[in-house]
């Protein structure tokens, strides 16, 4: 393959696309209320109209406002159909030929803020490539910035594109991408790794399983040119074994991007050499932390072990290796396509480019958005999303999921950036964004989380092991009325020790939603403890 | 041999690079509580008691990890981390059933030693009272899990002195426990060479030799400390 047969992949799809095309989703979200029968509908009704030069339909990856699925959507009219039924698609291939008003089938506006104030960088191939066909993906242009890093520039030159983006973690810490990159690249040593963490397992988070689901070419994509700016032949993606869809495709993929010449050996006709493979997680939490991770991909337990050492340093087999998120694999290419300053110009000062998140809970509009960083809290919960349904008010926004914390709706001016949310006691997290009406307990909202990391402790260390074992009954005697204030008090000891002493980020930010509920609706946690009850400590 | 100058609780002292804080310590009389560690075996820095101030950083650091570094300031008994020891032993008293009346390793029980070095007079969170076996399948040993508390030592002497790795962990969280083989009864597990290293790595009564009754299981740590030592000589020479 070299870029003559790359452009003329893409031609010859090009032209075989038709004027019209229905693009069904059928990303997890949709293919649960039964898009795939939505998909089989729409090509019968397609072929008993005759329609087959004209108009075609495709499988593609997420439509974004997943409340409303099954979606469809019209190429070139972009109208978009909501809560489609099989038995509605003659009605809707009926429609591209004459323009009915009411013909039963529920439209959407994309014109709605939900969509037009989304800035899709990692999502622009969402929903319009099909994720099942190599081809869509060249056509939309694909693979081409793996083409330029290996044919035009030097590995340094592909670490200083990706230091200059600004380009910062997906995954939750936000540690500058092209420092990682460049750590990696100078550590001596034959053998390197490349690895993709799609351990996702927040509450309430599926990014980077639509990412993964729409567009999986385009993580191999950024994992192939990190491994040629580090110098790595061998790269994992460990993905979690909820996902079968996005496994599915990943195989898929990384199959055709074997055979065209795009992954492998002698990539884009020149040394490279680069193999991707699947591990596939077991449903441990914990594996998302990077050292148990590589535990989990060398066959052992899933623990994790002291930092330092870095996998920068020290990683999979004690060689140096390169984990970077679904997400950030994702921002990658477009970096090299459209160039280091137009990343750097979207976002806040220290956080560059775009974020996506999976809007979720008492919200009208639930689903993925990607917008710029430094929008406010406010803009994408009210606007994007459309606020509290059914007439509530948000009462809070938890971002982070369990490592992180609940946002009272008074600081919803608050700008989505890694500094911001870190300054009110949240963080940014991989992108799992709970929306919280009046109706919601905090204390149980705590509960829930610190069940949740007592469940997912991998069990090594003391704190963390026995210490959220202490919290959750804490907080199960305050949410119950059965405490007494004394006890709120050993909850914030307590939080302060396991926060500080666990060995490793599961265990030091299991109290943070506990801490931050505590700051905010502390009045809550007092409202709970029962009146009259004489404290003995 | 280079070496490195650092402080320790504000005493000057010099270290071989190699040395961990926690090495260095001991050389010179500094006492570290610790608890998974053990002479001769990997570390893990699980127990997390280990753990120390170092100037400059604001995280704390286990110093069975943390190599000596030229300049270092280590604190090593400051309120805070004496408070967090404290809770860390007392977590781990309510974890299981410890009681100490009625132990095969009373007064020779590292977690009793640890409780009245770090002056635990009482535990202030919930005792969880877990329904926990005890094996005694093995014709020489037993192992009782209400007084284990989750070291590994036993695996990791059993997988890196002996290299038999019997032992090993199963299960999450608090339901963690450590097994024999494939969860088999210890007496069914093929591969073990009924060597005892792991009773004698047990820092509580959790393994015994059976027979034994209160107070009567005296460990004998050094052994293993002697057996990885003139090893490492053999292989030198």
């Amino acid at each position: 393959m070299d870029l003559a047969e790359l452009n003329e992949v893409a031609e010859s799809e090009r032209s075989r696309q038709k004027p019209m095309r229905i693009r069904c989703c059928t990303a997890a979200g949709c293919v649960s209320s039964g898009s795939l029968a939505v998909k089989q509908a729409l090509d019968r009704a397609i072929v008993e109209r005759g329609l087959n030069d004209y108009v075609q339909a495709c499988s593609v990856g997420c439509l974004r406002l997943c409340c409303a699925g099954p979606l469809v959507q019209v190429d070139p009219s972009q109208e978009l159909f909501e809560e489609v039924k099989p038995d509605q698609a003659p009605t809707i291939v009926q429609s591209l030929l004459a323009r009915s008003a009411s013909d039963g089938v529920k439209r959407g506006n994309p014109a709605m803020p939900f969509f037009a104030k989304q800035q899709p960088i990692v999502l622009e191939n969402s929903g319009i490539v099909e994720p099942e066909r190599i081809e869509s993906y060249i056509a939309a242009g694909g693979y081409r910035a793996l083409q330029q890093a290996i044919r035009e520039m030097s590995p340094a030159e592909v670490v200083d594109a990706v230091t200059k983006s600004g380009l910062r973690g997906r995954g939750g810490a936000g540690y500058p991408t092209g420092v990682k990159w460049s750590l990696v690249a100078k550590m001596p040593g034959a053998q390197k790794y490349v690895v993709c963490n799609a351990d996702e397992g927040d509450p309430g988070a599926f990014m980077d399983r639509s990412v993964l689901e729409s567009d999986p070419h385009r993580v191999l994509e950024g994992m192939a040119i990190a491994a040629y700016a580090v110098g790595a032949t061998q790269g994992f993606v460990y993905v979690r074994g909820e996902y079968p869809l996005a496994i599915h495709r990943l195989q898929v993929a990384i199959k055709q991007a074997n055979k065209l010449g795009l992954l492998g050996s002698g990539i884009f006709e020149s040394p490279v050499n680069f193999r991707i493979d699947l591990r596939i997680g077991a449903g441990a939490f914990v594996c998302g932390e990077e050292t148990a991770l590589i535990a989990s991909i060398e066959g052992k337990r899933g623990t994790p072990t002291a930092r330092p050492p870095y996998p920068a340093e020290k990683g999979l087999w004690s060689c140096p290796t390169l984990i970077n998120n679904v997400e950030t694999f994702a921002n990658i290419p477009p970096i090299l396509n459209k160039g280091a300053d137009w990343f750097a110009s979207i976002g806040t000062a220290k956080s560059k480019g775009t974020k996506v998140f999976a809007l979720a809970g008492k919200i009208r509009y639930t689903g993925l958005v990607e917008v710029p960083m430094g929008m406010p809290l406010r803009t994408i919960v009210e606007d994007l999303g459309g606020g509290a349904p059914d007439g509530g008010t948000i009462k809070a926004v938890q971002t982070g999921g369990p490592s992180g914390g609940c946002i009272p709706a008074p600081l919803l001016d608050t700008p989505v950036d890694y500094e911001s949310l870190q300054a009110v006691g949240s963080i940014m997290g991989s992108g799992g964004m709970i929306v919280m009406d009046q109706t919601t307990n905090m204390v149980e909202v705590a509960k829930y989380f610190m069940e949740f990391c007592m469940d997912e402790s991998c069990g090594k260390c003391v704190p963390c092991r026995a210490g959220t074992v202490q919290l959750h009954r804490l907080l199960t005697r305050i949410a119950a009325g059965d405490a007494s204030q004394a006890e709120i008090k050993q909850l914030e000891v307590l939080c302060d020790m396991v926060k500080h002493t666990s060995l490793c980020g599961l265990g030091q930010s299991a109290p943070n939603p506990v801490l931050s509920t505590l700051r905010y609706f502390r009045q809550e946690y007092d409202q709970s403890i029962k009146k009259g009850r004489i404290s003995l400590i | 041999m280079p070496v490195k100058t650092l402080t320790i609780d504000g005493q000057l002292i010099t270290s071989p690079a190699e040395q961990t804080v926690l090495d260095a310590a001991r050389l010179h009389g500094i006492k570290i509580p610790t608890l998974c560690h053990l002479d001769g075996v990997s570390e893990v820095g699980a127990c997390r008691l280990c753990l120390v101030e170092i100037a400059g950083s604001n995280k704390l650091a286990p110093s069975c990890l943390t190599a000596v570094a030229e300049g270092m300031a280590v604190t090593t008994n400051s309120p805070r981390l004496q408070e967090y020891r404290k809770m860390i032993v007392e977590l781990l008293f309510a974890e299981r059933n410890h009681v100490c009346s009625v132990c095969v390793a009373n007064a020779h029980c590292e977690l009793q030693d640890l409780a009245t070095a770090v002056g635990m007079d009482h535990v202030r969170f919930e005792y969880q009272f877990p329904k926990l076996p005890v094996d005694v399948s093995h014709d020489q040993f037993g192992i009782d899990h209400n007084r284990c508390v989750m070291c590994t030592r036993c695996v990791r002497v059993c997988d890196e002195v002996e290299g038999a790795h019997t032992w090993d962990v199963a299960g999450r969280g608090h339901n963690a426990r450590v097994i024999t083989d494939l969860n088999q009864p210890w007496g069914d597990a093929d591969t073990c060479t009924s060597c005892g290293k792991c009773v004698q790595a047990c820092p509580t009564g959790a393994l015994f030799r059976q027979g034994a009754t209160v107070a009567e299981m005296e460990k004998d740590k050094q052994k293993l400390a002697y057996l990885v030592e003139s090893r490492a000589r053999r292989a030198s020479k």
